[in-house]
């Protein structure tokens, strides 16, 4: 189901350079929304366009987002302060399944950890491989993290926070941990790619969760069409989860 | 639903003079859970060629002041897949005005026969499109290519023909005049300005296509100015459009002298603003104590 909905701004606040957590009061929508899904937010008059954001958590009347400032829209969201009404047009997507056997490994690079925070909150039990650039860029998320998974496995470009390197050099390892039942993955593009080739050679369904810009995010403008072994997809409204067998 | 608003243009009857401009509501259906699409004159669905085409690739949009490019090169199923899967599903939940846009004036006339059924009200002719190099705009800036096209298309169907005109033009009454003159049953403008954007940093330009059309409010001015220049020399109805995001904007295009406006941009920041607009032009009319929309087209003095 998706609505629009006007909404109050809880928290909006810098958890990292640049990086912020939205809160938002949000009854309907946090009960609707799905795990992987995202919204539609309204800057302001002043932007024709809506952004495109993740669902990190949907509970208790709170819908909880992450976002980096990016460009003009982004910054302009970082201005607005508690109290202030936010509207938003959601649950938008497929989502991640989170109906399932076995046990999942999450994996996520830098901002593309929150849908898979959402993933974890409805999981109820999962495993998290973590990357970012640096201890700032992680540790936010494993605060985040903590409450609602099993172990956390993190990587750091530069070493200051887990192992040195990226998701790929640590996931054979992470793999070796548990008889994990399936991957879902969120980041940027090559690193998917590289995580979806290691669940391939150790034959595990994975799950990639893509982003692309959108105008509608209703499957109408067809600004996010991409292709895949099953035809042409929209990634707002086939997706944004995709078997990473037909994408990669 | 009121009186007020009703209409008739080229004999399709029009619960409202507000329609929904091609591109950028689908095929109707993606909007049913915002908009009350049997409030809507209609629905331009989005471009239909032969064959299936997948776009163009890299980035497909991107905001501006006030507005957007976009570059998405008419992707679609093609008109096969369009007449056994979409039609059936969207059929007599609105009036349906295909969108088409051929590479060749024989493609304008095999697509308006093969849309000469049940189901569809009227096809525009999309000789317009900025995005594609095989199509579109070759003809909507040629008054004879124009005229050609026209007359293809008129020739192989018994539906109104609407002609969606090109703003990147020196004179769009030349072509407006051209297409009238070819038996157009009615006239769309403005269809998107084209533009571009570079990315400072990478010295690129944004969109994958390099140009691409801008839309949204800071084409208004534009587009409502062509409309007028239109009225004055065109009989044929016309269906104003161009960044119209408020009632008020509507009103303009009709005193402009539209009897009918499309509205596309704007259905992307709010998925309900045609309702919106609707329930705006309404009230508009009531607060001027007039009976229809019909006594404010081409008034502007």
């Amino acid at each position: 189901m998706k609505k629009i909905f006007d909404t109050e701004i809880i928290f909006n606040v810098e958890v990292a350079e640049k990086i912020f957590r939205l809160e938002i009061s949000a009854q309907e929508l946090s009960e609707i929304a799905r795990a992987g899904q995202f919204v539609q937010v309204k800057i302001s008059e002043e932007f024709t366009l809506r952004r495109p954001l993740g669902i990190a958590s949907a509970k208790n009347g709170v819908v909880k987002i992450f976002y980096r400032i990016n460009g003009r829209g982004t910054e302009f969201l970082s201005t607005k302060k508690s109290g202030e009404h936010l509207n938003i047009l959601g649950a938008l997507g497929n989502g991640f399944n989170t109906n399932v056997d076995g046990r999942i490994l999450l994996v996520g690079g830098g901002m593309g950890a929150a849908p898979l925070l959402s993933a974890a909150e409805k999981l109820g039990a999962a495993d998290v491989l973590i990357g970012g650039k640096n201890s700032d860029e992680v540790n936010f998320w494993i605060k985040e993290f903590q409450p609602e998974v099993g172990k956390i496995f993190i990587t750091t470009d530069d070493g200051s926070r887990g192992s040195k390197g990226f998701v790929t050099s640590l996931l054979p390892e992470v793999l070796d941990y548990e008889n994990f039942s399936a991957i879902y993955t969120c980041g940027p593009e090559i690193m998917m790619r590289g995580v979806a080739k290691i669940a391939a050679e150790n034959n595990l369904p994975c799950y990639v969760s893509l982003e692309r810009r959108m105008a509608c995010g209703l499957g109408a403008c067809l600004s996010c069409s991409i292709d895949t072994a099953s035809g042409r997809k929209k990634v707002c409204k086939d997706g944004p989860v995709f078997d990473a067998e037909d994408i990669f | 639903m009121s009186e007020i608003l009703k209409t008739e243009i080229c004999g399709i009857k029009m619960q409202t003079p507000i329609l929904t401009a091609s591109g950028t509501f689908g095929f109707g259906e993606e909007f049913a859970d915002f908009v009350n699409l049997k409030r809507l004159g209609g629905v331009m669905v989005k471009c239909i060629t032969l064959k299936p085409r997948a776009g163009n690739k890299g980035v497909r949009i991107t905001e501006t002041p006030a507005g957007m490019l976009n570059c998405i090169g008419l992707e679609n199923p093609g008109v096969e897949i369009f007449l056994t899967e979409i039609l059936p599903r969207i059929k007599n939940k609105f009036n349906i005005i295909v969108n088409i846009s051929g590479s060749s004036v024989e493609d304008y006339g095999k697509l308006a026969k093969f849309l000469d059924v049940d189901g569809v009200a009227a096809i525009e002719l999309n000789i317009s499109c900025p995005n594609v190099k095989d199509g579109g705009i070759i003809f909507g800036t040629n008054p004879k290519a124009a005229a050609e096209v026209t007359t293809a298309a008129k020739n192989s169907t018994s539906k109104p023909v609407i002609v969606k005109l090109s703003p990147n033009v020196t004179d769009i009454t030349e072509i407006a005049r051209a297409v009238e003159s070819a038996g157009a049953d009615c006239l769309s403008l403005i269809n998107t300005l084209m533009g571009m954007e570079i990315n400072i940093d990478t010295w690129k330009p944004t969109l994958g296509n390099i140009t691409g059309g801008l839309s949204g409010g800071a084409v208004k001015p534009v587009a409502l100015r062509m409309v007028y220049q239109v009225a004055q020399v065109c009989k044929i109805p016309i269906i104003g459009m161009g960044g119209i995001r408020t009632a008020a904007d509507a009103v303009e295009f009709f005193l402009a002298g539209a009897s009918a406006v499309a509205v596309g941009t704007a259905n992307f920041a709010n998925p309900n603003v045609a309702n919106e607009i609707i329930d705006g032009l309404e009230n508009y009319l009531r607060r001027k104590n007039l009976q229809s929309i019909k006594e404010i087209i081409g008034k502007v003095k």
